[in-house]
């Protein structure tokens, strides 16, 4: 899913990066990310699709309060990416319409 | 299972937490500090402590000074835990909580009190387009800045209006990163309005200072500056491509692929409404918020809100309103006697006037206007979860329904994963304005826990207390 980003760095105090994998795609990003701020900074414009029309939705409010940036990390659907500090090897997928009961 | 018991729980670790932590700790108690961020600060004060920026500085001197809050909080030595979710918080000050992610379980909290300083979110801006990819808000653009150094790649559109608007430009300016324009939706009558709290204003002039210096760096960076904007749509098919605007009936398009939206922040009540703190509908702030006694104290006893979840004010009256509320909290658990409290209590009182003076001013001048609150566009989605429309909730009120909870049972609208954050508002003065009554007759969601998702395993696996500090090893302190 990577794309042109939206966003760029600017200078940073510290250049140390983790290695993430999106949609199985490794990643470098700095160590300082949670998930939904690396997936804007990779370029990932949109991190799923809502379960009702299918829309494309990406992170919103980068608080904990929306729910926009819902992604699968590690194989845990439903994690609130701006809540979730990003980790070395860390697996994360966008989620396409609704879950299914497993 | 084994419960942990403290005398005081504080929820959150930004100013008015942090602050409250402080003051207990003062009177002898021994305070236990949960947060679901990283670092202390919150949201104004993200990563204050520990910035990504080579230049924190961009940010402005009023970001700046978090840091000797935060370290005074470290220095204390205060029992902290981050990345820390309570998603059950019962009157019986029973807490449950869990380390988001770990896939651990749940741990018991009995407190003696409980400070909830959970503090605001930005206000919904329902337009044609705002769940697009490219929309975000003004607040969370902000966020990217403070707590991952990110900006802007190509000029992005502010639009709305509020303090934290005017701010957001400043710091891009700063930053050297050029802003496309600013759509201001405050409407022409706001500052004549807002006159009218001049008095309460020019008793905070420090505010106003700053307000005329942010506007006149906005100005000089030569920021195109649209005003009295009556609509807003944002346009694009997979993501956003520009945005429409209409002032005096005419339709004017900048496109652009970033665009941020803003029109002032609201208390996140959803943890006192889980609880079952009672609400009031402040008209001044155009927003629900529970109702305090002049210590913080809710109708629930012994369950305090500090800082902004209590009613908008700041940063800076967040710090005297957490301490008021542990002092008060102190003297309820008997660490501190009414005549000492009452001495204490006069500084910050003193302290929290000054800066709450400037508010009714704010409020006026920067009053969201209706239609952009309950917006006139059927096609408007107010639910982002569900994607319920403004035409939707106006038809089940035609139907008959008359409070959020039913249109919830009819539409799934406030069901989805935001738990109605993100539309309850909007709901609340559709159906109002559709029944021709007042915001506080039609009444908001019942809110319930969890109030954030947690897995089976998390809510089905009891944690013993040492087991979950030992997990703690690896936190930053």
């Amino acid at each position: 899913m990577p794309n042109v980003s939206l966003l760029k760095s600017l200078a940073r105090k510290d250049g140390a990066t983790v290695r993430m994998f999106i949609e199985g795609t490794p990643v470098d990003v700095p160590t300082d990310m949670n998930v939904a701020a690396a997936l804007l900074f990779a370029g990932v414009t949109a991190c799923r699709t809502t379960p009702v029309t299918g829309s494309e939705r990406a992170p919103f409010c980068m608080m904990g309060v929306c729910f926009d940036c819902l992604v699968e990390i590690d194989g845990v659907p439903n994690r609130q990416g701006c809540m979730t500090p990003v980790r070395e090897g860390m697996q994360v997928r966008r989620m396409d319409g609704a879950r299914s009961v497993a | 299972m084994s419960t942990k018991i403290v005398d005081l729980l504080v929820i959150g670790a930004g100013p008015a937490g942090l602050a409250a932590a402080l003051e207990a700790k003062r009177h002898g108690l021994a305070p236990l500090v949960v947060d679901e961020n990283v670092l202390p600060g919150g949201q104004i004060y993200r990563s204050v402590s520990r910035s990504p920026l080579a230049d924190p500085a961009v940010l402005g001197p009023d970001y700046l000074r978090g840091r000797a809050l935060v370290d005074a909080f470290t220095a204390a030595g205060i029992d902290y835990w981050p990345q820390t979710l309570a998603w059950q918080i019962g009157a019986d000050r029973r807490v449950s909580i869990t380390r988001q992610g770990t896939g651990g379980g749940t741990l018991q909290i009995e407190a003696g009190a409980i400070v909830l300083a959970s503090g605001a979110q930005e206000r919904p801006f329902p337009i044609p387009g705002w769940t697009l990819p490219g929309v975000m808000g003004v607040g969370a653009a902000q966020t990217l800045l403070k707590a991952s150094a990110l900006v802007p790649d190509s000029p992005a559109v502010l639009a709305g209006c509020g303090p934290l608007l005017y701010l957001f430009a400043w710091q891009l300016i700063n930053a050297g990163v050029p802003v496309r324009a600013i759509l201001d939706t405050a409407e022409p009558g706001g500052r004549r309005e807002a006159l009218r709290h001049a008095g309460g204003a020019l008793r905070a002039p420090s505010y106003l200072l700053k307000g005329f210096k942010l506007l006149r760096a906005i100005r000089a960076a030569g920021v195109q500056h649209v005003k009295h904007v009556e609509s807003l749509r944002v346009v694009g098919a997979q993501q956003a491509e520009g945005i429409e605007y209409v002032v005096d009936g005419r339709t004017a398009r900048i496109d652009t692929a970033l665009v941020l939206l803003h029109q002032g922040v609201i208390p996140n009540t959803q943890v006192t409404r889980s609880i079952g703190c009672e609400h009031e509908w402040d008209e001044a702030q155009l927003c629900w918020r529970p109702k305090t006694d002049a210590w913080g104290e809710t109708s629930l006893p012994g369950i305090f809100v500090a800082g902004d979840g209590a009613g908008i004010a700041g940063a800076l009256a967040a710090e005297p309103s957490g301490r008021l509320a542990a002092a008060q909290a102190a003297v309820k658990l008997g660490k501190l006697d009414d005549a000492k409290r009452d001495s204490r209590a006069l500084s910050l009182r003193r302290e929290l006037a000054a800066h709450t003076a400037i508010r009714p001013f704010l409020d006026a001048l920067y009053r969201p206007a209706d239609g952009f609150r309950a917006p006139a566009d059927d096609s408007t989605i107010v639910c982002r979860c569900e994607e319920v429309t403004a035409g939707d909730v106006r038809r089940m009120a035609g139907l008959g329904c008359v409070g959020p909870n039913q249109t919830k049972t009819f539409s799934r609208c406030g069901m989805g994963p935001c738990q109605g954050r993100f539309c309850g508002m909007t709901v609340a003065e559709l159906l109002a304005q559709a029944q021709g009554c007042a915001v506080p007759e039609v009444g908001y969601y019942r809110i319930r826990p969890p109030i954030k998702p947690v897995t089976l395993g998390e809510l089905a696996t009891a944690v013993e207390a040492p087991d979950f500090l030992s997990e703690r090893a690896g936190f930053p302190k």
